[in-house]
């Protein structure tokens, strides 16, 4: 089975100030392709991802080319080829440009940054090369979303996990975000969670939907997408809306900010 | 109008060895959240052993002073570094059992210190042209003030240049920001912290010998009382900032020189005053970024 999927997550439960938010989830990333967690607003879906790194306490088991890495800090397993792109971007706001970039260079060590990864960011962010020098907290919310993405980018993962990419950003530069996962997923499998079903069918080739904390659904995007009742059912909105934003529900993610 | 210059040239003297001790206050909270109780006792340690090395060359003597100063640095930072491996790093993300294990080492390390070199402070033997002074405007500032006023300019450009240029400088100035970032990108920001530990034990360290020349002794009670002036000017200077700890040293030692002065020895009342009214107007610092 790990041999054709990258990420494999078994049983994973994770907790936040005590309380457990993802119960037992269990899904598959391929080891090519673009792979939507999909779920109504807090649902547990940044959760999952942060357990995942090991960026919240956790259990189950996280494994990454059939190797567990559940038991590894959030450095080591990054440093294995596991890429982040957080919700909200998370750009070092006081850094320059080049110095975040710079930040996320792993050297020449496996997964590392090549010369490649590097033309690559270059030829997809040529925004960010000319505002090298400008403190990442001065730019628009599209720009540092593209500093997050370059960061992520820069080295040779074996996985990007991308969190709600387009979130809060306008609709040009929702196209412009999607345009470049596209190039990236074409290098890198990606696990994203978003919440813009437009995205999604641009996007994915499989889905997972969570629910309150659980894994409810899984299997190829297009089936999903396709079946009108299945999309109000597991997400709240209307089939027509695949341009539409999966609606509300109570909150991990909340929980998580508020701790 | 000499009696003004000798206060403030005095008080930049003293304002330089606030720095020494805040800076590395500054850089271990602003990175780590560790309020560390302990750093006087580097200080203190630094004093002692830099001066038991310098007399092997000669008490009194430039050599001694300087091998001195280079070995209560190296004190502190090994002083620091063992903490930070041994008491910080199992209770990383406890910041309650930190402070209090921080508390309890500066406590037990005073006891030790004193059951080593006894109770009282000792006279120290300084090279001759620090036990004098040098005339400013008809002022008559004592030469340990623009050696305390230099080495505090020192250690703030050398750590500036060390955040600026140096890989583990941009990643302590990363994890100031967003620790949680840094460690999502794939780097072990732990070595970061030992790093900043020991950066600050030796800037302690180093004010630790200096304290001894400007105070004429050495005492296992010293780092206990800078620590609490390094405490105040880190607050004022805004928790993290290394710059603000800067300036708020300057601010604070150079009050408390006047306030002693004009205001029947209320120096430390004023200080004290200065850090609630910060705390009320404006509760991140001068240059420390708001909550």
């Amino acid at each position: 089975m790990s041999g054709s999927n990258v990420l494999e997550v078994r049983g994973l439960s994770a907790r936040i100030a005590g309380q457990e938010v993802v119960h037992d989830v269990s899904f598959e990333v391929p080891a090519s392709g673009v792979t939507a967690v999909l779920g109504r607003n807090g649902v547990g879906k940044t959760s999952t991802l942060r357990a995942i790194l090991g960026l919240v306490e956790r259990s189950g088991e996280v494994l990454l080319d059939g190797v567990r890495v559940d038991g590894e800090r959030t450095d080591r397993i990054v440093r294995r080829g596991v890429s982040y792109v957080p919700e909200d971007r998370e750009v070092f706001a006081g850094l320059t440009v080049a110095e975040n970039l710079r930040l996320a260079e792993r050297g020449t060590t496996a997964h590392g940054t090549t010369p490649e990864r590097r033309g690559l960011v270059d030829a997809l962010f040529p925004d960010l090369v000319k505002r090298a020098g400008q403190r990442a907290g001065t730019l628009s919310g599209g720009q540092q979303q593209m500093v997050s993405l370059a960061r992520a980018l820069l080295n040779d993962n074996r996985i990007l996990l991308v969190d709600e990419p387009t979130k809060g950003l306008a609709p040009r530069i929702v196209t412009e975000v999607a345009e470049t996962l596209a190039t990236a997923a074409l290098t890198v499998p990606v696990l994203l969670v978003e919440q813009n079903l437009q995205v999604v069918e641009r996007l994915a080739e499989r889905v997972v939907v969570i629910d309150a904390g659980r894994v409810v659904h899984t299997g190829p995007a297009r089936e999903l997408l396709d079946d009108p009742e299945l999309v109000q059912r597991l997400l709240g909105v209307s089939a027509g809306g695949a341009g539409d934003e999966v609606s509300t529900s109570s909150t991990s993610e909340e929980v998580e900010a508020g701790r | 109008m000499s009696t003004l210059i000798l206060l403030i040239a005095t008080g930049l003297g003293l304002g330089g060895l606030y720095f020494l001790v805040a800076s590395g206050l500054s850089l271990i909270y602003g990175l780590m959240g560790v309020l560390n109780f302990a750093h006087g006792s580097f200080l203190t340690l630094g004093a002692f052993v830099g001066l038991a090395a310098g007399n092997l060359v000669g008490a009194g003597t430039w050599g001694g002073l300087l091998l001195g100063l280079v070995v209560g640095a190296l004190t502190g930072a090994a002083a620091a570094t063992v903490t930070e491996l041994g008491l910080i790093r199992p209770l990383y993300n406890r910041h309650i059992e930190q402070v209090l294990v921080t508390v309890g080492l500066s406590l037990a390390t005073v006891a030790l210190f004193e059951g080593i070199w006894g109770p009282n402070p000792r006279n120290v033997t300084r090279p001759g042209w620090l036990a004098s002074t040098t005339d400013v405007l008809g002022a008559h500032v004592p030469n340990t003030a623009f050696l305390n006023v230099l080495a505090g300019a020192a250690v703030l450009c050398g750590i500036v240049a060390f955040l600026r240029y140096t890989r583990y400088g941009l990643i302590i100035r990363a994890g100031v920001e967003n620790r949680a970032m840094v460690t999502a990108l794939g780097i072990d920001v732990r070595r970061a912290f030992t790093l900043v530990f020991a950066v600050g034990g030796a800037a302690a360290g180093l004010g630790g010998v200096l304290a001894t020349q400007s105070l004429n002794y050495v005492s296992p009670h010293m780092g206990a009382s800078l620590l609490i002036f390094a405490f105040i000017v880190t607050v004022i200077g805004g928790m993290g900032s290394l710059t603000g700890a800067a300036v708020a040293s300057v601010v604070v030692a150079v009050l408390q020189q006047l306030a002693n002065f004009y205001l029947n020895n209320t120096g430390d009342l004023i200080v004290v005053l200065l850090l609630a009214l910060v705390l009320l107007v404006r509760p991140s610092g001068l240059l420390g970024r708001p909550a």
